[in-house]
């Protein structure tokens, strides 16, 4: 499995994250390496099987809706980039 | 009294519990021993000595009041994944470089009811991304048995911070090997609790089916005791199980009658490093000398697979937690525009290191529309299989004995340019949190001055057994006792 350029930058854009063009082409050889050594998992015989996303035999835990004691706003907001009174502000996201 | 500092937990209890020592002398012995092996190993982030001073006084009056526990007034550093109210939590990422928490994770809070000494947060591989502490945004840390190689990761600064004496215990997490490959690696004792044991709560998401927070200690008691802590059910944590904690302490048995023990072979890997192998067989040796059962030739032949589903499923989970950091709530945040869609790009370009870049695109990319079937899902039905694995092998045997890692430490430098050769490092560790059972590492022995560490498995929720092979061995070896050259 080799990553193209475009594959590699279509997957920064996915994911929201900024690259230089150096860091593409490092991250499109090592991703690539990477790739080829999951084909090992092509050898594996799954059918049949259910997929596992957690291992504890929970499931559906729920509590009663209650309102409880939350964080201060202030400490909630001391660590805002930046702020408007009690919000946290933010650039246009409509334009 | 100038080696306060190399007390263990139990020992510094019995001493403050008989006033022969206060927690405020334990505490400034553990500073100065910190200030000095700083120098060489850089184990910590952030050093709280001002607090730990007052928290060691409220300690000594809790003691004079009669109110001791035993971790009371005994001074620990917490890796700096785990959220401490009111004292920086970096993640060892520029991201979260001045992020001071509004809360404590659970641990923690658990820890401070119980009248805990916080002396500084650990170093980390950045986000807990890695096998080798290089991976942390502000600097590596060193081995203590040799300064040029790496105590392993990601809990690196935890491991050494305990195998250097500059703190009498430490919590790390794992994901794939975070607590257990590390301390193999500074000879210290570290314990990876079944998944759901231990709340994650405050704990910085990594791969939230995967990680879990566990104790890092000088002996195996030490491990118990910080267990009685910080296990149970919590609220805050839907994945916390409400079963009722064992005293891990009454698993402490020095004798191993009747338990059977597997060694699965698979664990014996190709270019394992001939001395580890050596190694390993004489312990194990030691645990049939001690009464144990041993299958020498157990087959779990699923584990070839477990490297490749794993850094599926850990990215994947990984490029889902870390889409947050968006410089819009906390955390570093890019200014320099008037675009959200830029500012969000940016923020992360220079907020994240090389390999949380790496694990996100890797996520991203086994998530995305086309792929998902083929990776992702792949991997979670693998998952299921190295899982029933495990759940076989102990139908038959009550523990599963392995190497924690197939090398001893390797030097700096020496594979950060080859993730795929990193990724290695954990072989012997991550099917355990594929499977979510519990895993400890514990001092097995030294190849030239280096550490080897043994992993022993077992049931989902059965510490205890681990603590009692794991007790049983300690007691008839010596190599815990032994302390890195600094």
């Amino acid at each position: 499995m080799k990553l193209t350029c475009e594959e590699a930058k279509h997957i920064a854009l996915l994911a929201r994250l900024g690259m230089s063009e150096a860091e593409v082409e490092k991250f499109m050889v090592q991703l690539s390496h990477i790739l080829e050594n999951f084909e090992i998992l092509k050898q594996v015989d799954t059918s049949g099987l259910s997929p596992t996303a957690q291992t504890v035999a929970l499931q559906n835990v729920f509590r009663a809706d209650e309102p409880q004691p939350s964080y201060p706003v202030q400490d909630v907001m001391a660590n805002a980039p930046q702020r408007e009174e009690d919000f946290f502000k933010t650039r246009p996201v409509l334009e | 009294m100038d080696d306060l500092h190399r007390l263990t937990i139990s020992e510094a209890h019995q001493l403050l519990k008989g006033k022969k020592i206060s927690s405020v002398e334990l505490t400034r012995a553990c500073l100065k021993r910190l200030a000095q092996a700083e120098k060489k190993v850089h184990a910590c982030v952030t050093v709280c000595a001002e607090t730990a001073l007052k928290q060691a006084e409220e300690a000594d009056k809790a003691v004079s009041g009669g109110k001791v526990q035993p971790l009371t007034g005994i001074p620990a550093i917490i890796k700096d994944n785990m959220c401490t109210r009111g004292i920086k939590t970096t993640c060892a990422s520029r991201i979260l470089e001045n992020f001071v928490p509004p809360y404590n994770a659970t641990v923690v809070e658990k820890l401070k009811d119980t009248g805990i000494v916080i002396l500084g947060k650990a170093n980390m591989d950045e986000f807990a991304m890695g096998s080798s502490t290089e991976n942390s945004a502000f600097f590596p840390t060193r081995n203590p048995w040799d300064l040029d190689r790496v105590p392993g990761g990601s809990s690196g600064g935890s491991a050494v911070a305990v195998a250097a004496d500059e703190a009498i215990y430490a919590l790390g997490s794992d994901t794939g090997g975070s607590i257990r490959q590390p301390a193999g690696f500074c000879s210290v004792v570290g314990m990876k609790p079944t998944y759901g044991r231990v709340s994650r709560f405050g704990l910085v998401a990594f791969a939230s089916s995967l990680d879990q927070i566990g104790p890092i200690t000088k002996n195996v008691a030490d491990c118990a005791l910080v267990m009685n802590v910080i296990s149970g059910h919590d609220p805050h944590d839907s994945t916390s199980v409400p079963d009722p904690v064992p005293d891990y302490i009454r698993s402490l048995v020095p004798d191993l009658k009747k338990l059977r023990i597997g060694i699965p072979r698979e664990y014996f890997v190709e270019g394992m490093q001939p001395e580890v192998r050596v190694i390993m067989q004489t312990a194990i040796a030691r645990l049939e000398e001690l009464g144990a059962e041993v299958d020498w030739d157990v087959s779990l032949r699923h584990t070839k697979y477990a490297l490749a589903a794993y850094y599926i499923l850990a990215p994947s989970e990984a490029s889902a937690n870390l889409a947050r950091y968006d410089g819009v709530k906390y955390g570093f945040s890019y200014q320099d525009t008037s675009s959200m869609w830029e500012a969000m790009e940016k923020t992360k370009q220079f907020g994240f290191g090389a390999e949380v870049k790496r694990r996100i695109m890797l996520g991203t990319y086994a998530l995305s529309a086309g792929y998902y079937d083929a990776y992702y899902l792949k991997a979670q039905k693998v998952r299921t299989l190295i899982k029933q694995e495990f759940d076989r092998a102990f139908e038959k045997y009550d523990a599963l004995v392995t190497p924690t890692s197939p090398t001893v430490p390797f030097k700096l430098g020496e594979r950060v340019d080859d993730p795929v050769q990193m990724y290695l490092s954990d072989v012997c560790t991550l099917p355990i949190n594929i499977a979510g059972i519990p895993g400890i590492s514990i001092p097995a022995g030294f190849v030239d001055g280096l550490p080897v560490g043994m992993q022993i498995l077992g049931k989902h929720f059965d510490e205890a057994t681990l603590l009692r092979i794991a007790f049983a061995y300690e007691q008839a070896t010596d190599w815990h006792k032994q302390k890195p050259p600094l």
